[in-house]
């Protein structure tokens, strides 16, 4: 009997060191998988950020032209005197400061298409500077200055390389008597490369040049503002109704959640047409507005933040609610005092999850008429604007060659905002996270 | 002593056995007291039993019998349980606790309750003994609060342990530390009756004995109902023991008495623990 035994129990580890093998191979061929994935998905963010980075860096310098501008009565076209108002000065003729100076350097271009040519060497936008400075400091009336006068975006893509002067003359945007100026100008050192400071201060632009961020940001900041203020406690309170208060097994509440749930997966651009029906149709807000881009993107936020809080609530041990109730708390005590504060790293994470998800959003903000160009910076809720999202687009849609590193920079800028949010959900989390 | 088989036993469940009434007063009281969930579904069958002042009423039985559920239907923990009903009465000092007028949370003021995991707040040991006391008031100032602290700390035993250091988080205790601070914190609100459902069942002898003598010493200040699925603490520390089976009293008589000399052939199959 016990040889039998014996025996049956060595078939038995000989069967089961049989199958060992094959689980081990099993297990190490799904190790190999998840490796491959996850350099695969390595691979491919690096190339992004990389590609990304590398296209936008030329958008953070810009090139300058030195010019001695003569500020004399006669260009300026102001009487003789010794004081001006700010009027006279704003209204001045700045037009033609740049062009002059150009002229004296080149006094052989005479024709008046080469003229021309010469004189869009500098940004439309420098006149403004120029006019800013005079009005800043009158004394320079009547007087000659070298001043660093923004190029323009032609210009200043051939100065950042990105435009072969070996190609032939009729596929470059830069042409052969604009080489030779070109040239002069660098041997007398009066072409640099500059920090491109305007790219974060200014509004947006036709001019690549000129074209900044900074309304689009504002924007972002503004519709962001309403979408928190009205998703956050709404969207935490009704979690807590339904989590705490609401009767379970009611039909109506099942049919409640479904719903959030669905919306929680509706794509965008519906919410976008929601908000161009409701708000501006019906309720007549005005279009463009960060006001009414924050009661879309609210709407599109709200089934995030309800879904992540009642999750976190639901995570609160039953042992504390337990606790509370049984010293004689009240249920709203209970709520405020215990399950509130331990679901709020949850609560948190999931929010700015869902705030970061409405940062990055396009599509429903098109519909409202925020993809309009703007080019004022937006100072409140009811002014035109648009945001980074789509600042993107309008520039990647744009045919000027710069606005190619534009687009990428403005990407950059937008992940970087990305980023600290995450970083601001992590540190919320690690900071509200209670240790049991 | 009533015999027969387990199955003739179980099936002929009538009334209760021994005494669960008692003379003179009683600080809790429940007559005829039914227990649904979810509609039909009946947990406890027409329990009648008193708790008298100051004693330690073990409630002992196998799982599912009931026996949490009636500890939770005395002060009203069973209100947050969805489709949970109660027939029947319960009283305490003599008035109905699931009379309209009267609202649970001053019900759960008076009836504390102890918990089968330790389960203080993730907060400072002196926050967890002040929570009650600063929900309901009882404290005029910081100063009073601190004494009030202090003395329940003291009467829970854990004054000399935690005193240099009221400001540590209370989970930070040991189990039977946190166990002793859930104590503390149930007896700052000054409770007439305090509920124990399994108190012990998580901690290990040494703790369980800490516990088991304080509750001996609590008793002289409060009423104690205890659920406990250990046969010796039943007989250790309690008065009076109730015995349960599938959702019905069966017997109810002094300690010593159900277990030297059980009159229902379930009490007596339980305790020499034939089954369960």
């Amino acid at each position: 009997m016990w040889l039998e035994d014996i025996e049956s129990n060595m078939n038995n580890t000989k069967i089961v060191q049989a199958s060992l093998k094959k689980r081990y191979a099993k297990e190490r061929r799904f190790k190999a998988y998840g490796i491959f994935s996850i350099s695969l998905s390595l691979l491919f963010l690096s190339f992004l950020l990389f590609d990304i980075t590398h296209k936008a860096m030329p958008a953070f310098t810009q090139t300058y032209l030195k010019l001695d501008i003569d500020f004399s009565y006669k260009n300026l076209k102001l009487k003789e005197g010794s004081r001006y108002s700010e009027k006279e000065l704003f209204s001045a003729s700045y037009r033609q400061l740049t062009s002059k100076s150009l002229y004296e350097i080149f006094p052989e271009v005479t024709n008046r298409k080469d003229k021309k040519v010469l004189r869009n060497f500098v940004s439309s936008g420098a006149q403004y500077n120029l006019r800013d400075l005079v009005i800043e400091n009158p004394s320079l009336i009547g007087t000659k200055k070298s001043i660093w006068v923004l190029a323009d975006d032609d210009i200043d893509s051939f100065a950042k390389g990105l435009i072969d002067r070996n190609l032939p003359e009729s596929e470059r945007r830069i042409k052969d008597n604009q080489l030779v100026w070109i040239d002069t100008l660098e041997a007398d050192n009066r072409i640099e490369k500059r920090l491109n400071i305007g790219f974060l201060t200014q509004g947006d632009s036709r001019e690549p040049e000129q074209a900044g961020i900074w309304g689009a940001i504002k924007g972002s900041f503004f519709t962001m503002l309403i979408t928190l203020i009205l998703s956050f406690p709404i969207g935490v309170a009704a979690a807590v109704y339904l989590e705490e208060f609401a009767p379970k097994n009611n039909w109506f509440v099942d049919l409640i959640e479904v719903n959030i749930n669905n919306l929680a997966a509706v794509p965008s651009v519906v919410f976008g047409i929601l908000g161009l029906a409701v708000y501006i149709n019906l309720f007549g807000l005005p279009r463009s507005a960060p006001l009414v881009g924050g009661l879309v993107l609210f709407l599109m936020t709200l089934p995030t933040i309800i879904i992540a809080t009642r999750a976190a609530i639901k995570s609160v041990p039953p042992s504390i609610r337990e606790a509370a109730l049984g010293v004689g708390a009240s249920k709203m005590q209970m709520i405020s005092h215990h399950v509130l504060p331990l679901a709020m790293p949850g609560i948190l994470t999931g929010s700015i999850i869902g705030m970061a998800q409405a940062l990055g959003e396009s599509a429903p903000l098109l519909m409202i008429g925020m993809v309009a160009f703007v080019a004022d910076i937006p100072q409140g809720f009811m002014d035109p604007s648009t945001v980074l999202p789509v600042q993107i687009f309008i520039w990647s849609d744009s045919p000027e060659r710069a606005f190619i590193a534009l687009t990428s920079a403005a990407i950059v800028v937008l992940l970087i905002f990305l980023f600290l949010m995450n970083l601001l959900a992590i540190i919320l989390r690690k900071k509200f996270e209670t240790r049991w | 002593m009533r015999k027969g088989t387990d199955v003739e036993l179980l099936q002929n469940l009538g009334d209760t056995v021994g005494k669960p009434l008692i003379d003179g007063d009683s600080r809790m009281s429940c007559s005829k007291v039914d227990v649904f969930y979810n509609n039909n579904n009946q947990a406890i069958f027409d329990i009648s039993v008193d708790l008298g002042k100051n004693e330690i009423l073990a409630m002992i039985g196998p799982s599912g019998c009931g026996k949490s559920t009636l500890l939770r239907c005395l002060n009203r923990m069973n209100d947050t349980i969805e489709g949970c009903k109660v027939e029947g009465e319960i009283t305490l000092d003599g008035i109905d606790v699931y009379s309209k007028n009267i609202d649970p949370v001053l019900l759960r003021s008076n009836v504390g309750m102890v918990f089968q995991k330790p389960n203080p707040f993730p907060k400072s040991i002196y926050d967890n003994v002040a929570y009650g006391p600063r929900l309901h008031g009882l404290a005029r100032n910081g100063a009073e609060l601190d004494d009030l602290v202090e003395e329940s700390l003291i009467k829970s035993g854990l004054w000399k342990e935690t005193k240099d250091r009221l400001n540590k988080p209370g989970t930070g205790l040991s189990g039977g530390q946190q166990q002793r601070l859930c104590i503390a914190r149930t007896i700052a609100v000054k409770p007439e009756v305090i509920l124990m459902d399994e108190p012990t069942s998580a901690l290990d002898p040494i703790a369980t004995a800490t516990i088991e003598e304080l509750m001996y010493e609590l008793k002289s200040s409060y009423t104690i109902a205890v659920v406990t699925h250990s046969m010796q603490q039943a007989a250790r520390i309690s008065d009076r023991t109730a015995y349960f089976h599938l959702g019905r009293l069966v017997e109810v008589n002094e300690t010593n008495k159900v277990f030297t000399n059980p009159e229902h052939e379930l009490t007596e199959n339980y305790i020499t623990g034939r089954f369960g």
